[in-house]
């Protein structure tokens, strides 16, 4: 498989694995704990909340808001780079508002990162998630909902 | 109030090497150089060095250190973590070490060698990655620069600070390296047009808004109360101490909790001011960890000195500034002009400040807090003359 320099995640945390597994299904999946409930993201051995190690996960709506973003710029590695200037975002989960994920807003899911004016990004507007394949891995992306 | 280290050990020697670009040599070297020059600082003799507390991120061990600078037997050593949070936890380690007795004469310091853009940590991660930044890197959110800039939209977004807050801060400590003839940018002035007009690092942070990767090293020695009376220079106590990791911390990357604004600054704060009888409202100059100029209002609203989302503000009409804003900060230029030498640059100006030996002394000053690195796991120390 051609490397694409990205950094990726190596799929070998066992706490994470599942998310990743999700996301190859085309499912946004958050942690939640199997013995109380509470949903914790990222994914961790132990809920806060309980002491449990029992983990379920819990497909969700795919649908939050802007919580922050940025506009990186050079220096960057080589791979982020031909991108600059381009956008990384922070959602919130409509499904639960305390569950935060990284990502970058697109206009379709493999669009580029860079695509997107980012004078236009707003706090608080509405995405939609999308999946697209890099290497091995279905990473989630956002699309203005 | 329980059996604290308050004003228990002070500190007796303080020494830097030079700070630049490029230096030849090693951490290590640097590291043994810096301490051997505070030692000879304090007029005690490494023979007598029985503690030693190292950032877990320093490339000379102990052992190494212990060797080239020929010191005695060593009863007390430790390491503490988190990059630019452990400038004042070193310091407040070796403290504690003396204090109960595990030690007599403990040194803490900083090497680095970060000037060359191939060094720093951001540009070595290999592509696959099972830690935590999995959660944040594949996106492109690579360099803490970045994510300090998610942290500084929201702020920004949540309490109507601006850019002018954040030029408030770049300016008022670039004035100061201007007075300091060891800083970096001794001879390069900083306008509020030249900051506006900066390019981009990280939308909203701009180079400005950035420490200056340095090369170079810092070493303070500390003994007991007792001990310091006869010594060569001027004691500065350890007034006040303490470390904090917020609940649901996460490094750097302090999105997924839920008061992602309220940092390491907050949990350290309590048990500072908690163990100090001296309050915020009595600290007449302040060291405050800058490796980005937001996390200048971050700590300022975390160890109490303004509300919550005032701390923008705060900055407003030269409060920064030596010699007559209300909280002269970062008055050697601090890691945005001076050095960022992990910050421990920041201790080793306090200990000056109390001393009266800083190129911008704030007149009669009293006490001083000294902060480590906000948006890490952190440490702060109250000194006192």
């Amino acid at each position: 498989m051609a490397t694409t320099g990205m950094i990726l995640p190596g799929l070998e945390d066992p706490a994470a694995r599942p998310f990743w597994d999700g996301t190859a299904r085309g499912e946004l999946l958050v942690q939640t704990c199997g013995a109380c409930g509470v949903k914790r993201m990222p994914p961790r051995p132990m809920c806060p909340a309980c002491r449990s190690i029992d983990v379920a996960w819990t497909k969700t709506s795919g649908r939050g808001r802007v919580w922050s973003f940025v506009v990186p710029h050079p220096p960057l590695l080589p791979a982020y780079a031909e991108f600059a200037p381009y956008n990384v975002i922070v959602v919130e989960l409509d499904d639960d508002p305390s569950i935060r994920l990284v990502g970058n807003l697109v206009e379709s899911a493999d669009g580029a990162i860079n695509a997107i004016d980012p004078a236009t990004i707003r706090i608080g507007e509405p995405v939609r998630v999308v999946f697209t394949q890099i290497e091995d891995v279905a990473l989630p992306r956002w699309v203005r909902a | 109030m329980a059996n604290t280290i308050k004003d228990r050990t002070a500190i007796v020697g303080i020494a830097q090497t030079s700070f630049g670009k490029g230096i030849q040599d090693s951490e290590l070297s640097l590291a043994c150089q810096a301490i051997a020059m505070a030692l000879d600082d304090a007029g005690i003799a490494p023979r007598e060095v029985d503690g030693l507390v190292a950032f877990s991120m320093e490339d000379g061990r102990e052992v190494e250190v212990a060797r080239n600078v020929g010191l005695g037997g060593i009863t007390f050593f430790g390491q503490v973590g988190y990059g630019g949070g452990a400038g004042c936890g070193t310091t407040g380690h070796a403290a504690l070490a003396v204090a109960s007795g595990q030690c007599e004469v403990a040194v803490a310091w900083r090497a680095r060698k970060r000037a060359d853009k191939g060094s720093r940590p951001w540009a070595q991660t290999s592509n696959r990655i099972d830690n935590p930044w999995q959660w944040s890197r594949p996106w492109g959110l690579l360099r803490p620069v970045d994510e300090i800039a998610m942290l500084t939209r929201r702020y920004m977004h949540e309490y109507g600070a601006t850019r002018d807050h954040l030029a408030n801060v770049a300016i008022a400590f670039r004035k100061h390296a201007n007075r300091n003839p060891h800083a970096t940018m001794k001879d390069k002035t900083l306008t509020r047009e030249q900051y506006m007009s900066a390019r981009w690092v990280s939308e909203p942070l701009c180079l400005f808004d950035n420490c200056l990767e340095t090369d170079g090293a810092l070493a303070v020695v500390i003994v007991s109360a007792e001990r310091a009376k006869d010594l060569k220079q001027k004691p500065v106590y350890i007034h006040a101490y303490a470390q904090g990791i917020p609940p649901q911390h996460q490094t750097m990357t302090n999105f997924f909790c839920e008061d992602p604004l309220a940092g390491p600054s907050h949990t350290a704060a309590k048990r500072l001011w908690a163990n100090s009888d001296i309050k915020p409202a009595d600290i007449d100059v302040a060291q405050i960890y800058d490796a980005f100029s937001p996390l200048i209002p971050l700590s300022l609203e975390g160890y109490g000195f303004c509300k919550r989302g005032e701390g923008a503000a705060f900055t407003d009409d030269g409060a920064l500034e030596w010699p007559n804003g209300r909280l002269p900060t970062n008055t050697s230029g601090g890691g945005m002009s001076e050095a960022y030498v992990h910050g421990f640059n920041l201790v080793v100006e306090g200990v000056r400040q109390m001393r009266g030996t800083s190129t911008s002394q704030v007149e009669g000053a009293e006490s001083c807090l000294v902060t480590s690195g906000e948006g890490v796991p952190t440490s702060a120390l109250v000194l006192r003359r």
